[in-house]
Parts: structure tokens; C-alpha cells; sequence
């Protein structure tokens, strides 16, 4: 995935990296600061520097990737009134939150675990702007409103000017189309401060690799810039050459997203030591149909396949690939991997398991030497296969695809275990059909 | 537009990729290419000029070059660009490409992850300049019986089971490159194959997309129908369903995009490439498949039902006769064992019926009837070229310049002693030959060397000669012992009036002798010696035989000016070798009155 989501405060703090930079004229404190429960809130307050904690009203949020937090109830910044949280009701207030789990309006749930606190931004409704960008298509899309906040999201259409800039436009002009199109309703006294403003940060969204940035809103009390909400996507390919550009942004994993099961971990550390390609996901563990699949594509139509023609998607287990000439060993814990999770629950039908071992026609992959590793999984993992029924169908070719098919079928006989073998004469998901009509 | 390849097409190859090479090569062999489908290698970090690879059983050399200008500067016919740099320097590599006027026409991007913005700029830059960006995140393509971009279709044995050695009816074009053999083999089982087949790339951003690729396909007659394998996320098939609505494409279509599993888990799964994410429905592949379907594209039920679908289609236009029965081509055979060689050899060539100096029979240079001299034959096995008779004249005026100084020269010398030693002529020469390097006959190299570096980089004579003072040097080919401005070396006089009236131009030399008036003016016996216009005259006789700057360089740094000395020079040894043994001169011995003797009684330590 190339474009990924990094916390509200890491988007700030790159903000804060380039300020000086980018945004010549205006001014911006990023008194911010991120942490994971009520006693880290209470020490940093204690350091140089973060003074601020103990003498500003403020407010607390979860920094999670999620949005809507206010309508979900989620913005601690009253106790009384708008303004008056102390630190230690913050600092409470997060340990009241970790302690249980959220469940959000949309029906995403889980623990809260990160939280952004700042000071209280007094300031009137008026003074709220919206300002984002992204890429739509080839282009990249500036969106600017002269109102903030929930506000811009109900009726986006009549308050949001689309500024549409190419690729290759050169600056005189992109600072031209931002003139041009300026919201109408931003007040006179503010208006040249928001052009540049909002050329400024184009150039910082185009320069640091952003692929989608929004503040809303973005609070301006005269050349103070006042970043309330912020979200944000990299886009990670680019990371090699904005190491220090990005401030060490993290990217988090979704909220509510379950977490990794050890054997996805496990492929995934193995896969990042690798040249090659090793992914797994799981989608059904108690799942009926197993997958070792090489080839991103080929893992596609598999899937594709299975759920087309079992009638039940439920049926599939897994979806994953190894690609790109994995070693012998590679492939053997894969496939180790593999047929574990999928001898350790009985099918509540009491029907066959079945392993598609698939692939389409290898570039440069030895077939023989990936299928050597799936051999010896089969070795340590027969009686265990045998136990659930297990029918193993294959197919693949590329080089040295022959013997392959001839070693492993040879130890799946050898081993007692059903085997089907096909090469490329017959078609790649054709094994899939197979194995259902039996 | 039409083919976007043909069997005449020739890449630079960027990455010394040796083993995806060589199978292009496999494939060019097979197939009966007559020039191989890649002239030349980029390897930036590479010190070598060349690196060898098998065409068949024999072996062929291909030049490697350290930068892609370089490159095309070369071979300029070479209008493919396989870009297989990494990641990090792909969008470098493909923009210098763009910026080679009239050189490229298409260049295949292999990189995985190129930065979305370099990409999206790389691939705008390339369609301003009217260039095809295959990719990035793609194997490549395949024109087949003609080009072949790196590992499209694997093995032979793979290519030839998937007919991708001879042009089929279809043009093929997928996102994934994992499938793409699998359905070129799915083409040649249902069908008669493929007649262009392009993989556009896994990545967000690529360069060429589907429907670029089908307006080329309908307009290439060799393409009779189309193969369309597309993916979730994206729009880009709606493109090409606008074209088939509105006639733009006439050819059928058949058509699938993978991926319909995506809808059946809400968030969270990556099913397939960086490019694949529907962020609205319209991106997901069952709703791209049934818009499809409507606008009257053949799309199957499943992908497991392609290969009938495709079939069908076949088979329509077979009755049809739109298209028709291919005759199979002869292959040629890529032998199993195959042997490297361990000596190279590009000037002669003994294996026929009469050894050749660079193409030329000896007979045909040899006796005086031909109009070759001695210096035609340097020419043709030093420099494998047929120089015009001013140059060789002026090789041969070197030659006989430098044969011979006198015996007192330590070259001389050193043969003489020898030959007075009993030793044959062989021993006395080469002593007398190992005497020549920087202080003896290498004023030659330093004069060409010195003085074109000047010239190059636009200096004044008085730069120059400061230049010089600053390095701490002598000015090689300036100064002579005896001769002066008012006693001039004859030699020096005879070469610069060859010069003069049969160069076309003696741009280094004119520079030299006005560095030399500035140096005379110093000392009348600061003049350009014999050497240094020896040296200087070859550098503009180069350059006016059309060799680049580079060419020149290399001569100098291979020691070619030297040779000419060690040739010329050798004559005058034998000369004095030969007169030592018919004056039957006894063995030499140094008197000791000619020699200061201090000697110290050793310290112990």
C-alpha cells in the first residue's frame, strides 16, 4: 500500500519541522503533545518547555486515524464550560478511556491507546477555515472554504472551490489559479493572508510527499495559524528520501483493525528479511479451503475463484502469495505455516479440507526448488493433513516445472496423502472447480 | 502508431540485468532476429567496455556504457529504453531518457514503488514528448517473432508452448505481470496466440494505461481482437468503455477484471497491487465487469471461464476469416551446453582461407601493387579502421621520423651493451625497448595529453603555461637541448608543413605554437621538440578522422602515441644490434675512472 495514514500528531509535527520554510509570515506554536495514559501526560508537564500543560485550559482527543471524534463524544474539552479542563481532569479523563473499550457510531471497536492534547483555541465559528489537498486522477486537488469545522461537510458542494493543479504546472501559475480561485466568502481583511497561506501549503503538500492532508479547521487570528484537526496520508514509497523530512511518523494500523495473528506476524518479519514476496492474511480460520498460491495475480483469481464457485466465502481460509524466487526454506515455513493453521480445527461439516498449492506460469521462479520446501512441511504435517481429510490439488508451470510436479506428487504418494497434479495445459483456477466437484 | 515493436527493434538495456539479457538474446536466436534486440548496456558503476553473452552456441559482445547519453550516442537506431534501475533512481534514469531528442520512443519502467509524485511527473513528461512509459511495476511486453522485453514468458520452452515466438490474432493487455504468461498460454491453447501483449504495471501511476494501448492494437491490422485483464480499483476501464461505445474500437473485446473477491471483505485486505483499492463501487471489479459486459465487451462469468470466452471469440472470427491459419515458423535450437570463451579477438581473424588484417585479406594489403602501406596495415589492426592516404602518410612520416637518434640515447645504449654481451637480438632489443616510458620517448603522450587537456577545456596558451607551473610540470614536448628558434629542428619543420598542406585542420597544433612563441619569448630554446608535434599533429589528425573527444582520450591512455614511438624506434635498435654483431664488438665493461665511488662502511642496527 503506497499511501498510508500517520496520527494528527505527527502530522503536526512535520508541520512544525518545515514551518520556517514553507510558511514565511505566519506563526504556529505546535504545542502538542501525544501520549498513551494519564501518568505520561502528568511527567511531561514536568519538563522544560511544557509548561503550558499545567497553565492552559485543555484539550484532549484520541490521535487513532479515526475521525468524527467530537460526534462520537470522543473531545474532552469541557469539565463545566468550553475551556476549563485542568490537566489532571485530562490526564484522568485518558485513563477513564483506556481502561474500557470504545465503541464508535460507525461500529468500529477497540481500546483507545494514543491521545493528542493541546491547549484551548478559544475563537468564533467566523474565524474557522477548511483547507485540503489530495490527488484526484493525474492531478492534485486543492480544496478551499471559507468555513470550518462540521460545518463544511454539509454542503460541500456550494462551499468548497476545487482547485485543480497538473502535475507539471510551474508555481507563477499555481500561485495565479489559487488567486483565482479564493472563496468568496473569506473576509476581506483575511483574504491575501489566505491565498498565500494557501499557496504555502500546497507547495508543503507537494514537497513532503503528502498524499492527502486536511486541516479543518484552521483557525487564523491574524498571522497566527491555529491548527485545530488535522489528517493526513504519506505516501510511503517516498520514504527513502523523506527519512528526516517526516519526523519518524509511524504508520498505525487502523482502530479497531484486529491485530495480526502471531503466524501473519511471523510471515510478514519473514517476508520483510526476504528478497522475495511472502504475504498472509487469514480470513476464516475455521475456513474450509487453504491457499498457497505463488504470484500476486494468480493469488487474485484464486480467491476470485473460490468465492465465485464454493457459493460460500466463508469457505475460504486465507489469501496470500510467495513470489519473486523464495529459497527452499522460505518456502518450507510458509507452507509449515499454512498447513498448521489449517489442521487445527475440524470443518463444523465434517467436510474434506482441501489445499490449493496454485500458481500460473512462472517468469524465473524454480518451480522444483519452491515445491522442495512444500515437500517438507508435507513430511512433518501428514499425519496431522490426513487427520482432516485433506485433498491437496496443484498447479503450476515455469521453469523446471516437470519435476516439480513429479517430486511432489511422488512424496504426497509416498506420504499417503490425495494428490491431483496439473500443469499448464490445464487452466490456472481450473484446480479450484475440481476440487469443489468432488 | 501500429506495432509498438518489430523484429527490428533494438533496446539499451539500462542495468547490466545479465541473466534477463541473455534470455533476450535466447529468444532473438530462436526466433532468426538479425541484429540482436539489445545493442547496448548502462552500467553507471561498470568499468568494463563490454560484457559478453551467447547468440546461439557462439558468443557475442555487448557495449556497456556508463550513462544512457553515452548510449544512444552509440546506437542511435535504438529507440526502446529497458529501464531497470531500482526504486530509488528509475524516475532519474527515464527522465535523462526523455530529454535524448528523437531517441526513444518507448521506455519500460521495471521498478516497484517509484515515489507517486516522480511517477506521476515521469509519466506526464513522457507523454508530452510523445514517448511510451510501459510501467513502472511491470515485466514488460512482447511483440512475438519480433522483441521481447527481459523475462516476458519465462523459459523457451515456455515461450514456444505459449506461441510467443511468432505472432498470433491477439493483442494482450493486463495490469498483472504474474498472469501475463498464463494468459498468453491461455491465448495459445483456445486461440492462435498473441500478436502484441503489453503488461501496463501494478503500480498507482503508470504510464501507458489500457485504453493507450487498445487504440494502438486497433490500429495494428496484425491484431484481429483483444484480450483486456483488469483489476480492482481504478477507472481506467471506463475509458476504455467510452471507446468501444463510441466506435472508437471496432475489434472485439474480451474482457475481466480480477479482484471480485474485494467486495465480500469491507476494509483492511490488500487483494493484489498498490493499485488495487476501490475507493467507490464503480472501482470494484464486479461493477467494471457488468459495465463491460453492457457496452458489449465479452466478458466470461467467472475467470474460470476465460478460456472459453476466449475460444468462442476465436472461433467467430476464424469462420469468419478474419482471421486465419498461421504457418509455423522454423525455430532455431539454443543448444544446451554452451562454453564461454576465454580470448577475444576484433582485428584479425585466421579461420578461413586466408587470415585477414580487420577484414582485409593480407594478400589484398601486402605487396605494393595494392597502394597499402605500412601505415594502412597500423591503421586497419591498431585502429580497425581504413584510414585516407594523408593520415597513413603521416603514420609512416612518424615512423621514419622517430626510427633513429643516435647511439648515445639510454634505448640505444642499453641495446648496444647488450648485443656486445653475446646476447641475440631479441634480449638486446627489448632491453633497449624497456628503456622507453616517462622520461625516455614519453614526452609523446604527455605532449598529446597536456596540451589537448588544455585545448578542451578552453585556456589560453597563458593559462596553460600557468596551469602548468601551478602542477609543477614541465610542459612535455616544449624545449630541445641544442635547437632554438634560430637554429629550428629540421624534423619539426618537415611535419608541420605536411601538416599544413594535407590536414584538414590543425586546431591543437596552432594552439601549441602559440603557447610556443610565449615560451621562446622566455628562452630561445623553448620550442615545440619533435615529439611534442608528433603527438600534438596525431591528436588533430584524430579529430579530424571524426573521433570524438573520448575516442582521443582513450588512444592516449591505451598508449597508442607510444606504440608509434616503440615501432619507429625498434628499427633503429636493430640498426645498432645488427652493427654491434658484424663489427664482432668484445663484451662491454664500464671503466671505473667514469664512476664516483662512495662507499660507507654499513652501520649496524
Amino acid at each position: 500500500m503506497a499511501q498510508r495514514a500517520i496520527r494528527e500528531y505527527d502530522g503536526k509535527a512535520i508541520f512544525s519541522k518545515h514551518w520556517e520554510k514553507y510558511f514565511s509570515g505566519f506563526h504556529y506554536g505546535f504545542k502538542s503533545v501525544m501520549v498513551t495514559n494519564g501518568d505520561e501526560l502528568r511527567a511531561k508537564a514536568q519538563e522544560h518547555g511544557f509548561e503550558w500543560l499545567k497553565q492552559e485550559a485543555l484539550v484532549a482527543k484520541p490521535d487513532m486515524l479515526f475521525g468524527k471524534r467530537g460526534k462520537n463524544d470522543l473531545v474532552l474539552f469541557r469539565t463545566n464550560k468550553p475551556g476549563d479542563v485542568t490537566l489532571e481532569e485530562a490526564a484522568t479523563w485518558i485513563d477513564a478511556k483506556i481502561a474500557n473499550e470504545t465503541i464508535l457510531l460507525s461500529g468500529q471497536k477497540g481500546t483507545l491507546t494514543h491521545f493528542i492534547i493541546e491547549p484551548f483555541t478559544p475563537h468564533s465559528q467566523d474565524q474557522e477555515y477548511y483547507i485540503s489537498a489530495t490527488t484526484v486522477g493525474e492531478d492534485d486537488v486543492l480544496y478551499l472554504s471559507a468555513e470550518g469545522g462540521m460545518e463544511v461537510e454539509e454542503g460541500w458542494e456550494e462551499k468548497v472551490n476545487e482547485v485543480t493543479i497538473p502535475i507539471t504546472m510551474d508555481d507563477a501559475s499555481i500561485a495565479h489559479l489559487i488567486r483565482a480561485n479564493v472563496p468568496a466568502g473569506i473576509p476581506t481583511e483575511n483574504k491575501e493572508r489566505f491565498i498565500t497561506f494557501a499557496e504555502q501549503f500546497y507547495k508543503f503538500y507537494r514537497d513532503q510527499n503528502f498524499a492527502y492532508l486536511e486541516i479543518n479547521p484552521i483557525v487564523m487570528v491574524g498571522n497566527d495559524m491555529h491548527i485545530l484537526d488535522l489528517v493526513a496520508r504519506l505516501d510511503d514509497t517516498a520514504g527513502f528520501m523523506m527519512a528526516d523530512a517526516w519526523c519518524g511518523a509511524e504508520f498505525p494500523t487502523a482502530f479497531g483493525m484486529e491485530d495480526q495473528s502471531p503466524e501473519e506476524k511471523a510471515i510478514a518479519e519473514a517476508d520483510s528479511k526476504s528478497g522475495a514476496s511472502l504475504k498472509l492474511t487469514i480470513l476464516n480460520p475455521m475456513g474450509r479451503i487453504w491457499t498457497m498460491v505463488a504470484g500476486g495475480g494468480a493469488s487474485v483469481v484464486y480467491a476470485d475463484t473460490i468465492a465465485d464457485l464454493s457459493g460460500n466465502v466463508a469457505d475460504l481460509a486465507n489469501y496470500g502469495e510467495y513470489s519473486g524466487g523464495p529459497t527452499t526454506g522460505e518456502t518450507k515455513f510458509y507452507a509449515e505455516t499454512v498447513l498448521d493453521l489449517m489442521t487445527r480445527h475440524k470443518d463444523p461439516k465434517g467436510r474434506d479440507k482441501i489445499l490449493i498449492i496454485g500458481g500460473a506460469i512462472a517468469n524465473f521462479t524454480d518451480v522444483a526448488k519452491t515445491f522442495t520446501g512444500i515437500i517438507q512441511a508435507f513430511e512433518t504435517y501428514a499425519e496431522r493433513m490426513k487427520a482432516h481429510n485433506t485433498r491437496i490439488y496443484v498447479r503450476r508451470g515455469g521453469p523446471n516445472y516437470e519435476k516439480g510436479l513429479k517430486d511432489i506428487k511422488e512424496a504426497a504418494d509416498r506420504l499417503g496423502l490425495y494428490i491431483e497434479v496439473y500443469g499448464p495445459e490445464t487452466h490456472v483456477t481450473d484446480i479450484v472447480r475440481m476440487a469443489l466437484e468432488k | 502508431m501500429g506495432a509498438l515493436f518489430t523484429k527490428d527493434t533494438q533496446a539499451i538495456f539500462w542495468n547490466n540485468n545479465a541473466s534477463a539479457i541473455q534470455r533476450m538474446l535466447d529468444y532473438d536466436y530462436v526466433i532468426n532476429r538479425v541484429k540482436p534486440s539489445v545493442a547496448a548496456i548502462v552500467a553507471p558503476t561498470s568499468g568494463n567496455k563490454f560484457e559478453k553473452f551467447f547468440y546461439g552456441a557462439d558468443e557475442i559482445m555487448v557495449p556497456v556504457f556508463r550513462n544512457t547519453a553515452e548510449a544512444a550516442a552509440a546506437f542511435p537506431k535504438a529507440d526502446v529504453l529497458l529501464n531497470f534501475a531500482s526504486f530509488r533512481t528509475a524516475y532519474d534514469v527515464t527522465m535523462e531518457a526523455i530529454t535524448i531528442k528523437g531517441q526513444f520512443k518507448t521506455v519500460m519502467v521495471t521498478a516497484e514503488g517509484i515515489p507517486e509524485r516522480l511517477a506521476r511527473k515521469m509519466n506526464q513528461a513522457a507523454r508530452d514528448a510523445g514517448v511510451v512509459v510501459i510501467g513502472p511495476a511491470t515485466v514488460g511486453g512482447i511483440a512475438p517473432g519480433g522483441f521481447k522485453i527481459a523475462n516476458v514468458g519465462g523459459t523457451i520452452e515456455n515461450i514456444i508452448n505459449s506461441k510467443l515466438h511468432r505472432a498470433g490474432s491477439c493483442g494482450l493487455v493486463t495490469r498483472s505481470g504474474g498472469l501475463f504468461n498464463e494468459l498468453s498460454n491461455i491465448i495459445a491453447i483456445n486461440a492462435d496466440g498473441i500478436a502484441e501483449g503489453v503488461a501496463i504495471g501494478g503500480d498507482r501511476f503508470v504510464g501507458s494505461v489500457f485504453i493507450d494501448n487498445l487504440l494502438r492494437m486497433e490500429s495494428n491490422p496484425e491484431v484481429k481482437y483483444m484480450v483486456l485483464l483488469g483489476e480492482v480499483g481504478g477507472t481506467e476501464e471506463y475509458k476504455v468503455i467510452e471507446a468501444v461505445k463510441s466506435g472508437l474500437i471496432k475489434k472485439p473485446i474480451i474482457a475481466w477484471c480480477i479482484g471480485t473477491i474485494a467486495k465480500h471483505f469491507s476494509s483492511g485486505v490488500q487483494f493484489g497491487h498498490a493499485g488495487a483499492s476501490a475507493n467507490a463501487d464503480a472501482e470494484t471489479a464486479a461493477f467494471k465487469n457488468t459495465a463491460m459486459a453492457e457496452a458489449g465487451m465479452f466478458v466470461p462469468a467467472s475467470f474460470n471461464d476465460l478460456p472459453k470466452t476466449i475460444a468462442d471469440v476465436y472461433t467467430k472470427l476464424r469462420n469468419e476469416g478474419i482471421v486465419t491459419e498461421i504457418i509455423e515458423p522454423e525455430l532455431k535450437t539454443v543448444p544446451k551446453v554452451r562454453r564461454k570463451k576465454e580470448f577475444i579477438c576484433t582485428i584479425s581473424d585466421d579461420r578461413g582461407d586466408e587470415a585477414t588484417y580487420a577484414g582485409y585479406p593480407i594478400s589484398s594489403v601486402a605487396t605494393p601493387e595494392t597502394g597499402f602501406g605500412i601505415g594502412d596495415v597500423i591503421s586497419l589492426l591498431w585502429f580497425k579502421k581504413r584510414y585516407p592516404k594523408w593520415a597513413t602518410d603521416y603514420l609512416e612520416t612518424v615512423i621514419k621520423t622517430v626510427a633513429d637518434h643516435g647511439p648515445a640515447v639510454s634505448g640505444a645504449h642499453n641495446a648496444k651493451v647488450t648485443a656486445r654481451a653475446g646476447k641475440d637480438v631479441i634480449s638486446s632489443l627489448v632491453t633497449g625497448l624497456l628503456t622507453i616510458g616517462p622520461r625516455f620517448g614519453g614526452a609523446i603522450d604527455d605532449a598529446a595529453r597536456y596540451f589537448k587537456y588544455a585545448n578542451d577545456r578552453g585556456m589560453t596558451p597563458a593559462e596553460f603555461i600557468d596551469y602548468m607551473k601551478k602542477e609543477g610540470k614541465t610542459i612535455s614536448g616544449i624545449g630541445h637541448r641544442i635547437k632554438s628558434v634560430r637554429n629550428p629542428d629540421l624534423r619539426v619543420s618537415g611535419l608541420k608543413k605536411y601538416a599544413a598542406e594535407h590536414f584538414p585542420a590543425t586546431p591543437l597544433l596552432d594552439f601549441a605554437l602559440e603557447v610556443e612563441k610565449l615560451t621562446t619569448s622566455k628562452k630561445d630554446n623553448l620550442i615545440l621538440n619533435v615529439d611534442g608535434t608528433i603527438g600534438i599533429l596525431m591528436v588533430d589528425m584524430w579529430r579530424a578522422l571524426g573521433y570524438s573527444e573520448s575516442d582521443i582520450d582513450g588512444f592516449i591512455e591505451a598508449g597508442a602515441l607510444n606504440a608509434f614511438f616503440v615501432v619507429g624506434r625498434s628499427i633503429g635498435f636493430i640498426g645498432h644490434i645488427l652493427d654491434e654483431k658484424r663489427l664482432g664488438m668484445p663484451m662491454y665493461r664500464h671503466p671505473t675512472d667514469d664512476i664516483l665511488y662512495n662507499v660507507e662502511m654499513a652501520d649496524e642496527i
